[in-house]
């Protein structure tokens, strides 16, 4: 390449420029971008057969990574971080919650049980006494689904940093899809399908009572 | 010799079902002196406060301070390393029970767990009752 002294100028000056605006990070890509802009001119026609070959590669390499980077925003790895995970953790956290509670609720009922065995024979007695126990035992269930939950969120905190690195890595093209996206998306018509969201968090959802009135209103 | 069922126990879980369900067991065995932590390290403190306990049933997975962290710390320890101290856990592959082991536990029950295995178990370290 750098045979012809016009060429050796032409290169030294974009890779200045290069420089002045990256410093020592210039990319695969940007080299790509220096070959097209210096192919585009004169200085192709210069080029040796070996060297033109070196130049299609880096090129070819070049848009194959620009390509990628663009398929990898489309999929909107941004919205895996800001939304889908930390919904995961919060619904996984509501679990052993409402199990906690459900457990404890469980054992109020067994504990009741067991304060009535001294006021009944011997043999009720050991019937209740067996029976709180098997509560107990039964009970223990949500130990295990807690510790398991736990496995599952510590492998969702694992993923989202990852997928973080994914984001910060192409900030500027998820941006750039982002932007592409339509603004008001809330405008879509309602399906079947939207309706389906599951049980709503502590706070989130309505009330026996408020869906009472809400009918009654209708009437 | 009789085993004493006024003695204290500790029992040491983070999740507070399994220390209820715990309690409810040992009163069940007629063992109504319990004393509970959430985690190892407010247990030692607990074991240091006031060492005549006479049986620790622990959790391994908790923190900041694991079960067995908490069982190298009694058992390196001379007013402490005579308590007998069993392990009731999720944790449930061999080279678990072989570290307890080596780390110096006195039983080893794996959850989910029933009233007999519980009795069973502190029998072999505390003598039939």
């Amino acid at each position: 390449m750098a045979q012809n002294p016009e060429n050796k100028d032409k290169v030294d000056r974009l890779l200045g420029e290069l420089q002045k605006s990256y410093g020592d990070a210039i990319t695969l890509e940007l080299v790509g971008e220096l070959i097209a802009r210096l192919s585009a001119g004169s200085g192709r026609k210069n080029l040796s057969p070996t060297t033109e070959r070196v130049f299609l590669e880096i090129e070819d390499l070049s848009r194959f990574i620009q390509d990628a980077k663009a398929e990898i925003a489309a999929l909107r790895p941004d919205a895996v971080t800001e939304e889908y995970l930390p919904s995961a953790a919060t619904e996984l956290d509501a679990i052993v919650e409402a199990t906690a509670e459900a457990t404890n609720t469980i054992m109020d009922a067994a504990e009741k049980i067991e304060s009535v065995m001294e006021s009944v024979g011997e043999g009720q007695s050991k019937v209740l006494e067996e029976a709180s126990t098997m509560i107990y035992e039964a009970c223990s269930f949500q130990d295990i689904t807690g510790q398991r939950i736990n496995k599952v969120v510590k492998t969702l905190e694992e993923i989202e940093s990852k997928v973080l690195a994914l984001v910060n890595a192409f900030g500027d093209e998820i941006d750039r899809v982002k932007a592409t996206l339509p603004a008001d998306e809330e405008l879509k018509a309602v399906t079947d399908d939207d309706l389906l969201q599951g049980p709503q968090l502590a706070g989130q959802g309505v009330s026996q009572d408020e869906i009472d009135r809400l009918l009654a209103d209708f009437d | 010799m009789a085993v004493d069922k006024n003695m204290k126990v500790l029992i040491v879980d983070d999740y507070q079902t399994m220390l209820r369900i715990l309690r409810n067991l040992l009163r069940q065995l007629d063992f109504r002196n319990v004393e509970e932590a959430a985690d190892g390290g407010a247990a030692l403190a607990q074991l240091r406060a006031s060492s005549d306990f006479g049986l620790i049933i622990s959790d391994w997975n908790m923190e900041p301070m694991t079960g067995i962290q908490l069982l190298r710390e009694v058992r390196g320890d001379p007013k402490l390393k005579h308590i007998p101290f069993i392990m009731v856990t999720a944790e449930s592959k061999p080279e678990n029970v072989i570290a307890a082991k080596q780390a110096g536990v006195s039983n080893y029950i794996v959850k989910p767990f029933n009233a007999e295995t519980l009795k069973g178990k502190m029998a072999s370290v505390l003598g039939e009752f």
